[in-house]
């Protein structure tokens, strides 16, 4: 194919970003001189299969630039398209998809207050009001309001990243206007996080099995990972065989944890068994659930307990590679896996010959870009390629065609880490644990009018009431969002609803990625709708109708909805249930799909606007 | 019109279609099946010489056992399958998405649109009167054609026929998301520093007047655009030995527009700039 580039030259700083991540350029029409007819011409280009190959190093190479100038000018876009061979206006188009780029100058810091349920809730608006009034224009701070950055148990939250080389990043969480102030103005002499135990309130307890190592382990060591039991799953796999694995994993009847609640051992065997070659793993780290932070807790706190259970997943698949794509918004849960993953290298656990059985395996990290929908499993394999983070339709199905069009399994991150105490403790000892259909244990994140907030660890069949009750709910309880935006409220009198799958979806909610939002009656109700609406209107990717324009009338309704009650309502509450049910018929994905649950819920549950 | 190419002849396989038996050559979509039985159903995404996004969602059906509604022009029939065209759900979902499209683009260049419209009872206006639109300028930056995006659907099918699915040139995407999402060349600039070679297969393409002929454009504009007093006429094009096939749109006995047959089995509609735009000298008349 002849491409052809625009005359933007980058500039020396925005080319090094780029060399440093993709190697000085090696032929002519890479960026360098060139021989012949259009010598010096550096607009056209004639690709070779090798740069087109490279295609996916689009995101990484568009995050280098960002990361060091802090926006992508033409010039930088440009160069890196002419370093992978890739069409300028599709690599514009994958630039202005994520919201953690811009194509327009803006100072080096940004500042990411977030503004999304549980922030709300804990004052965001009056925060981020203060924040503006004190770092106002030409404080060299851009300002963002941001959708829920994994931090509930510590809202409000605000996260500060500044451009350079290397690039700087502070939370500040719970924040106020001076400490997220001093997180943008001096990142690195913000205040160390806390440890990522604070996260976990049953820190400690033995009775603990997927956080039992959350806040006991040092996270940095793997020596230390090791003591406390670490790499005995892997041995026991490769003692098992694939197949073996499979079966095991198979018979505990662990469902998938990211909403879908699809059996696992299904899934590894329907691609285990795809003649196709090679097979990958993905593992879904883009937790952007407004609500969840168990991800980002599992990763900050027991990192190689991740890369142990992909590797397992790989192994009893055949896949040689495995992706982590890890939400864009997560520093030190990068910085963490990053460690981890290395140290593993170092050690023999990944690389070409894992503990010595001859089978390689290695991960690579790709970073999300602040785009909820890249949590969907087709937007992220386009997201990985260097592609817009649009979801495909399906069929065919990831197993068949996934990333790269191959065979792809794809977890998220906590059902990997199920694996470990499948395979050390046996599938029949977890089988036993929760109920018959929901087996073994379950992440809760929990947040907003509790005293404890934080993400906890019960067998499946404990009910919404008991969890509560462990993070202390605070009187005059109005709502419990289960489930995220994308779930679904409860009423505070149906505490006693079983948190299974089964127990949910015969109470008319759904577990969904595990989110426990408790409300109480202070929380003006149709504001937080509003805002549930508003996280869909600016995620929707925008490619099929029913959400790209679904969602724009979702919120308008809900707007004029705001004053609103009783028959003054009636009329919108109509418009919404009409958009909302060919929403959930016709749109394309999940986040179409599920973008009227939480309001319909309110709707009919909570009679929000009665 | 699909051109079916005559290969092998292909395994039929067997569906029930609106509760009556239908056999269907394998690999053939749900839309196909339809079509062969004479049913119409609404369809803007789909084009004939392209691989449909299936992004419009205008064609849902319902089909047995899933559970949502599936795009009819993208879902391959399989044996067994039961599928219902004419459902209260599926009728419903697409009375809501001519709503939801025409409360926020122009349609009034689409063909067949105000039919639909009409068929399914939707009413654009009931969002009222502050219903966000998408309401842009035309872009008048060549001599050759327009690009009015506040009548476009994104249907992806410019992208699709300028990128690897025909032209190769690769000079507009999608860019942006959600509600904001622009059919744009890089850095959203005009199409003279674009990577545009003019070929005009996207305006072959585009199913909504969206993109079209600036001579069409300032005919409109000028109010002396009347499709119903043009021929047609389809010769083979001078300018090359390749002979692609031409339709001359004429007016008044100035041609307005070219496109080219899409059952063409070399050029499949499309041509490049001296096909498509180079026929003022025909009727250069000094
Ligand atoms: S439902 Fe929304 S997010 Fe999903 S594909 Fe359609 S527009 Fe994109
Ligand atoms: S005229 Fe041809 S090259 Fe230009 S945008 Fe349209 S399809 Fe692409
Ligand atoms: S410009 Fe036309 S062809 Fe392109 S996306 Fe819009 S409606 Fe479709
Ligand atoms: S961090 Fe603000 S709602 Fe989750
Ligand atoms: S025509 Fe089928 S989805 Fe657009």
């Amino acid at each position: 194919m002849d491409l052809r580039f625009g005359d933007g030259k980058p500039t020396d700083e925005e080319r090094a970003a780029v060399d440093a991540l993709l190697g000085p350029p090696e032929s002519s029409w890479e960026g360098a001189d060139r021989d012949g007819m259009r010598a010096g011409d550096l607009r056209w280009a004639r690709g070779g299969r090798e740069a087109r190959d490279r295609r996916d190093q689009l995101l990484p190479g568009l995050h280098a630039v960002n990361d060091r100038v802090g926006w992508i000018s033409e010039g930088a876009l440009d160069y890196l398209c002419r370093r992978l061979t890739v069409p300028p206006s599709e690599a514009y188009g994958v630039a202005t998809f994520y919201a953690m780029f811009s194509v327009r100058p803006r100072p080096a810091t940004v500042l990411h207050v977030c503004t999304d349920l549980a922030c709300a809730a804990a004052g965001a608006g009056a925060l981020c009001a203060g924040i503006e009034s004190r770092l106002g224009p030409g404080s060299g701070v851009s300002v963002e309001r941001s959708p829920c950055l994994g931090l509930c148990e510590r809202a409000p939250a605000a996260l500060a990243i500044r451009a350079g080389e290397p690039v700087r990043t502070a939370v500040s969480a719970p924040a106020t206007v001076d400490s997220a102030v001093l997180a943008a103005s001096a990142p690195d002499a913000a205040p160390e996080e806390p440890a990522a135990a604070m996260a976990v309130p049953q820190a400690g307890d033995p009775s603990l099995t997927l956080l039992r190592r959350v806040g006991a382990v040092d996270p940095a060591s793997l020596d230390d990972y090791r003591a406390h039991g670490g790499y005995a799953a892997l041995r026991r796999a490769f003692a098992l065989g694939p197949a073996g694995v499979i079966r095991e994993v198979t018979d505990s009847g662990l469902l998938g944890r990211g909403g879908a609640a699809f059996p696992t051992g299904r899934k590894w065997q329907a691609t285990a068994s795809q003649p196709d070659r090679p097979h990958y793993l993905v593992c879904n780290a883009d937790e952007s659930e407004p609500g969840t932070f168990k991800d980002r807790v599992i990763m900050e706190g027991d990192p190689y307990a991740l890369v142990e259970a992909m590797t397992i997943a790989a192994y009893a698949t055949g896949a040689h590679r495995g992706y982590l794509y890890l939400r864009g918004e997560y520093p030190r849960a990068l910085h963490r896996m990053r460690h981890a993953i290395d140290r593993a290298r170092a050690r023999g656990l990944l690389g070409d010959d894992v503990l010595g059985q001859g089978y390689a395996f290695d991960i690579e990290i790709r970073r999300g870009a602040g785009a909820y929908i890249c949590g969907e499993e087709t937007a992220l394999f386009n997201s990985i390629e260097g592609y817009r983070g649009e979801p495909r339709s399906k069929p065919p199905f990831p197993v068949e065609k996934g990333l790269f069009g191959k065979p792809t399994v794809e977890n998220n991150v906590e059902t990997l880490v199920n694996v470990l105490p499948v395979l050390t403790m046996g599938a029949p000892a977890y089988a036993a644990i929760g109920t018959g259909r929901s087996t073994g244990p379950k992440l809760f994140c929990v947040s907003g009018s509790v005293g404890r907030p934080g993400i906890y660890e019960l067998p499946f069949g404990a009910t919404l009431g008991e969890l509560l009750e462990l993070a202390e709910v605070r009187d005059g309880l109005r709502a419990v969002l289960l489930g995220g935006a994308a779930g679904g409220f409860v009423r505070a009198d149906e505490l006693d609803i079983p948190l299974t799958f089964e127990g949910t979806r015969q109470a008319g909610a759904t577990l969904g990625s595990g989110v426990v939002m408790a409300f109480d009656d202070t929380v003006p109700l149709p504001r937080l709708l509003l805002r549930i609406a508003q996280f869909f209107r600016d995620e929707s990717c925008g490619q099929c109708v029913p959400c790209r324009v679904g969602t724009v009338r979702q919120e308008e309704a809900l707007t004029r909805m705001v004053e609103r009650t009783g028959s003054g309502a009636a009329g919108d509450i109509a418009l919404l249930r009409e958009v909302g049910s060919a929403m959930r018929d016709a749109s394309i994905c999940g986040l179409g799909q599920t973008a009227w649950n939480a309001v319909e819920s309110a709707i009919d549950r909570l009679g929000a606007y009665e | 019109m699909t051109v079916t190419p005559l290969g092998i002849p292909r395994r039929l396989l067997e569906f029930t279609l609106d509760g009556e038996p239908v056999r269907a050559p394998e690999g053939s979509t749900i839309l196909d099946a339809c079509r062969a039985a004479g049913k119409d159903i609404p369809t803007l995404c789909e084009g004939d010489t392209l691989t449909p996004k299936n992004a419009c969602r205008v064609c849902v059906v319902e089909v047995e056992g899933s559970r949502t509604l599936v795009p009819a022009c993208s879902r391959r029939a399989e044996p067994g399958m039961e599928v219902r065209t004419g459902t209260e759900r599926a009728r419903h979902s697409r009375k809501v998405v001519l709503e939801l499209l025409a409360s926020s683009v122009d349609l009034s260049t689409t063909p067949r649109a105000a039919e639909w419209i009409k068929e399914y009872e939707a009413k654009p206006d009931r969002f009222g009167p502050d219903a966000a639109r998408v309401d842009e300028e035309p872009r008048v930056d060549n001599d050759l054609y327009v690009r009015d995006y506040g009548k476009c659907i994104l249907c992806y099918k410019c992208v699709d026929a300028c990128g690897d699915q025909w032209q190769n040139s690769f000079a507009i995407s999608v860019a942006g998301r959600g509600f904001d999402a622009r059919i744009a060349v890089e850095h959203d600039g005009p199409l003279t520093e674009s990577a545009c070679v003019y070929c005009g297969n996207c305006i072959e393409v585009c199913p909504t007047g969206a993109l079209s002929f600036k001579s069409e454009f300032d005919m409109r504009a000028a109010g002396t655009w009347n499709e119903a007093a043009q021929t047609r006429t389809t010769t083979v094009c001078a300018y090359c030995g390749v002979g692609c096939n031409l339709t001359l749109h004429v007016q008044d006995n100035e041609i307005v527009k070219v496109s080219s047959p899409h059952d063409n089995p070399v050029t499949h509609g499309n041509l490049c700039i001296k096909g498509r735009f180079g026929y003022q000298h025909v009727q250069n008349r000094d």
